[in-house]
């Protein structure tokens, strides 16, 4: 049964990501037995799986470190099991707030989960991914559970609309990227990052082949991240869509499409940087002003934070684009704070659906220090730190990213991004207005259940904690710098 | 150039002949044991018993006036049984005759037109475009009833090619290979027709192929009673021959994988036993048109006896049945093809 | 001078490109699937002038027999009388093709400015082709060196059929369980 392709070590590295499968079908099966009252222990079950797959990934972390696995299709290393370790937080913070928000849609099915789940395994084996095709294969697994969670809402014509023009772009930045990926097997006879990184090094500088390699490459990984110009499909996904799914979207493939970039970008095209830090800076430069620039007309409170996550995008390409030791560290912390950061906001936006109230107008929050003083104070500490107002975790994040391209001296990168920063205070603060200077306009209160309750406490502790005492964190990012060896 | 061109050519011309009059005479086949069974004489008067109704058939066939329907989408509709027919008939050029070869002016040649490594693959291929045809011609009728048909037709042929495409897969486990030539050579090196080592797989597989000729008990398609003549009602004349054409020259086609899969092809009886080693004295290819026509007459057979499923039934056996056993059946062969080595 | 297999793959991209483009600007979707299984075929055949039996076979039972035959399914059991009075396009089609062409002047000059650079290495062959076959070949590749992928796809699919089901399952009136 075992042979140099298949041995006892590779069941080992993808023990999470099989646990995780064992609970995805698990949940779909339990569902056929619960009544619509006991939907919610869906739910449960999936947090257990999350717990189980967290615990294994820990033990895999003092056991198979630096192991690779199934003829070096995947590598197991702590830049990988630090960045699952922000799938699982994240996608647990969502499953917290999912349970009520679908009973409200009235679409409290196990399926969620388990797609959920299945998305949560391909985004694993992104980031443990140094071979092409399991990278891609692990893209594809996230993106179509991504476009079906989308669309979850059937009855919902937005919810619609948002999956087809997701679908649809997302489709066509596949074959872009398929079409890059192909170029650079053609180039290097080889699948495997490492390989291609060797054999690319051998090849006259300005390849062209190489250079339309990476240019198709970039079209397509920069669709999956929202970076300008392929970004138009994020604001409308991101408001059709259930808005517990679009806090999923908006933080953990976010973070798994940012990982795998870093991974192609930084071992697989290193030998191209002339070539492509060029480019990305153009992008990096559009997509934070156009992110932070649109965002000030929105009036819709899921179409801002949309345009939000755009221009965090952006910023946190400066990061890949100095490409040293602090920008890996910097982008991998940004990714922890922005977790709670965004997913604390997101809770409240979702947490603002009522019954007969789709909330997600700027104007619905309106009074909000009147009707629910708690969730008002709390938004604040996330728009701060979304913003990056010490002493907030954001704060962290932007140093660490702004520090990074000082010192690669993108002295030009830098400024725009500060201005960025001061730009976003403008329309973060407009939401805070509102919430503070405003007249209420209704009584209803906001749906607090016990998921949103434990995720809300969750996400603030740990956006004022990695802000006024970030060491441990940090530390704990850098294991994302095994990316280099 | 004459091993390239010439000696292909020559093969292709004598297969496609030798198909078409079989399938002609298939027609006569199946008017007359059907008769039979029904204490009927026939057809007789054409010719001493009948022998000539077939060519009747196909001159009054090719003189009828060929009418296009009102509102038809012309292409497609002339397009549609030219689909159906190339496949039926190109996929001859894999099926392996007879083993034998002899020389003919110093050149070799074998009885069959070539031998592909994935021979059975290239078939399952050819055959799943014939569907193609059918589809087409119902929907370009613009009429309901082959509209209907065609829909059916359809759905239930790209049910049943799953399973069937799995009781394939359960033989090719023991043959390591796709050529149609080797997977005969197979049977031979093991001694025994994969039909006896594989029963459950031949059993589905004649199910399937059934169903996908669109034959009884599978021919909701063209269910008189309920669609008139399904897919083909708005087809005259010339065009409705090739479709019937098509159809009988695929159930000719399945007799002839089932016989090259499950019952060793060209291969005597037992291969194995010594004693009956003088049935190896007739000849590979009589064998072969031999085991053929038993399936053919099976298909008359059942035809004859079997009323016609239900729809929602047909599609029950499918998916319920036949693709679960189907796959139960591949894995468990390839548990014990891995452990009982 | 070309020889006979250049000729063959001339032919057939330049089919399969001509009924490309027919595929995208066809009004009845009908005829547009049909052009895009001339397409497929093409590139069948293409498949099978690389020595890849096995791909070829397999492009035409999941393409033309499985696929299209769904895609024409689905198309006549749509209202097609409707559809084929919409336009095709919508107004940015004429920013769409200047975009394309620009993008293909782009990369075509590119390529042919550097083709000196244009050596591919020679990719060693997997196996001894004298002794095993294509299929056996892909087999292996498959299932040993791209196991772990493979797998993953199994997931994929799954996805996907899950995905069918919730998008194309009616909201029952009384789920209760």
């Amino acid at each position: 049964m075992f042979n140099q392709y298949f041995q006892p070590n590779d069941i080992l590295i993808i023990y999470p990501e099989l646990l995780l499968a064992l609970f995805a079908m698990g949940v779909m099966i339990i569902d056929l037995f619960l009544d619509r009252a006991w939907k919610v222990l869906n739910a449960f079950t999936a947090l257990v799986g999350i717990a189980y797959a967290a615990y294994a990934l820990y033990r895999l972390k003092s056991n198979a470190l630096n192991l690779s696995g199934y003829n070096h299709a995947i590598l197991n290393d702590s830049f990988a099991i630090y960045f699952q370790f922000v799938f699982l937080i994240a996608t647990a913070l969502v499953i917290l707030i999912s349970a009520r928000y679908l009973s409200i849609e009235g679409e409290n099915r196990g399926d969620y989960y388990a797609l959920i789940l299945l998305s949560l395994i391909g985004m694993n084996f992104m980031v443990m991914g140094i071979d092409l095709i399991t990278l891609y294969i692990a893209l594809e697994l996230m993106a179509v559970s991504e476009y079906i969670l989308v669309g979850y809402l059937r009855t919902n014509r937005q919810s619609n609309e948002a999956a087809m023009k997701f679908f649809l772009l997302g489709a066509f930045s596949s074959g872009i990227l398929l079409y890059g990926i192909s170029l650079l097997y053609g180039i290097s006879g080889s699948t495997d990052l490492r390989v291609i990184a060797q054999r690319l090094a051998e090849r006259p500088s300005h390849d062209p082949i190489a250079l339309v390699a990476v240019v198709t490459l970039t079209a397509g990984l920069l669709f999956k991240i929202g970076g300008v110009p392929f970004h138009q499909w994020l604001p409308d996904a991101y408001e059709g869509a259930p808005s517990t799914i679009t806090t999923f979207i908006s933080v953990a493939p976010k973070a798994a499409s940012f990982a795998l970039i870093l991974r192609i970008f930084i071992v697989g095209l290193k030998p191209l940087e002339t070539s492509w830090v060029p480019v990305l800076s153009v992008v990096c430069v559009l997509t934070m002003t156009l992110g932070n620039i649109t965002a000030i007309s929105q009036s819709n409170i899921k179409r801002l934070l949309a345009y939000s996550s755009i221009a965090h995008a952006g910023y946190l390409l400066l990061g890949l684009i100095a490409g040293n030791e602090y920008g890996i560290t910097g982008i991998a912390i940004y990714f922890l704070v922005y977790a709670f950061m965004n997913i604390g906001i997101w809770t409240l936006v979702v947490a603002m659906r009522r019954k007969d109230l789709i909330g997600d107008q700027i104007q619905d929050m309106a009074g909000m220090i009147y009707k629910n003083p708690g969730a008002a104070v709390l938004m604040l500490v996330f728009l701060l730190s979304l913003a990056g107002i010490p002493p907030t975790a954001g704060f962290i994040g932007k140093y660490y990213l702004f520090a990074s391209v000082i010192q690669t001296h993108h002295y030009v990168l830098a400024v725009i991004a500060v201005l960025n920063a001061a730009i976003s205070l403008y329309y973060y603060f407009r939401v805070v207005v509102v919430m503070f200077m405003s007249e209420k306009t209704d009584e209803e209160k906001m749906t607090l259940s016990p998921g949103v309750l434990t995720s809300l406490a969750v996400t603030l502790v740990f956006t004022l904690l990695i802000g006024i005492y970030p060491e441990p964190f940090i530390r704990f990012a850098q294991n994302s710098l095994s990316l280099f060896q | 150039m004459v091993e390239y061109f010439v000696i292909p050519a020559v093969q292709i011309v004598v297969v496609f002949l030798a198909v078409s009059v079989m399938v002609a005479y298939m027609t006569y086949l199946e008017r007359k044991v059907v008769a039979f069974m029904q204490a009927r004489l026939g057809p007789m008067r054409v010719g001493y018993w009948g022998l000539l109704q077939p060519i009747a058939d196909a001159v009054k066939l090719m003189i009828k006036e060929d009418i296009i329907p009102a509102g038809a989408d012309k292409l497609i509709f002339t397009l549609g049984p030219v689909i159906t027919l190339i496949p039926a008939f190109a996929v001859f050029s894999v099926i392996p005759f007879s083993g034998s070869q002899f020389s003919v002016f110093g050149y070799k040649v074998h009885l069959y037109i070539t031998d592909v490594n994935v021979g059975i693959l290239f078939i399952l291929a050819l055959s799943s475009i014939g569907v193609l045809g059918i589809i087409l011609g119902g929907w370009s009728s613009n009429s309901k009833y082959p509209l209907l048909g065609s829909l059916r037709s359809a759905a239930q042929m790209v049910s049943y090619e799953v399973a069937m495409g799995f009781s394939v897969v359960s033989v090719l486990l023991y043959t390591h290979t796709l050529s149609m030539v080797q997977i005969v050579e197979a049977q031979k090196n093991m001694g025994w027709w994969f039909a006896v080592i594989q029963p459950i797989g031949f059993i589905i597989y004649l199910i399937c192929g059934v169903a996908e000729t669109n034959r009884a008990p599978f021919d909701l398609p063209e269910a008189e009673s309920e669609l008139v003549a399904g897919f083909h009602t708005e087809y005259s004349g010339f065009r409705f021959a090739l479709y019937f054409l098509a159809e009988y020259a695929n159930m000719i086609l399945i007799s002839s994988i089932a016989v090259t899969l499950f019952w060793g092809g060209w291969l005597a009886p037992f291969p194995n036993v010594k004693a009956l080693a003088f049935l190896q004295v007739i000849p590979g290819l009589i064998w072969f048109l031999l085991k053929v026509y038993f399936f053919l007459y099976l298909y008359i057979w059942l035809r004859a006896t079997l009323p016609r499923f239900r729809y929602d039934q047909l599609m029950r056996v499918g998916w319920k049945f036949l693709i679960p056993v189907a796959m139960a059946n591949v894995i468990l062969t390839a548990v014990l093809r891995l452990y009982l080595k | 001078m070309m020889t006979f297999d250049q000729i063959l793959f001339y032919a057939l991209a330049v089919i399969a490109v001509l009924s490309a483009i027919m595929v995208i600007t066809r009004r009845n979707p009908v005829h547009s699937a049909l052009f895009l299984i001339t397409t497929l075929f093409c590139v069948a055949g293409i498949y099978l002038q690389l020595h890849a039996e096995f791909l070829a076979a397999v492009q035409v039972i999941v393409y033309v027999g499985g696929i299209m035959v769904l895609f024409l399914f689905v198309i006549m059991l749509v209202n097609l009388e409707t559809l084929s009075q919409e336009r095709r396009f919508n107004r940015q089609w004429h920013i769409a093709i200047l975009v394309s062409v620009v993008l293909l002047v782009e990369f075509g000059t590119i390529i042919w400015r550097g083709k000196a650079a244009l050596q591919l290495p020679a990719n060693q062959p997997l196996m001894d082709t004298l002794t095993t076959n294509n299929s056996e070949q892909l087999g292996v590749v498959l299932y040993q060196q791209y196991m772990l992928p493979f797998e993953i796809a199994s997931f994929l699919l799954l996805v996907a059929i899950i995905g069918a089901v919730i998008l194309a399952k009616r909201r029952l009136s009384s789920d209760g369980k």
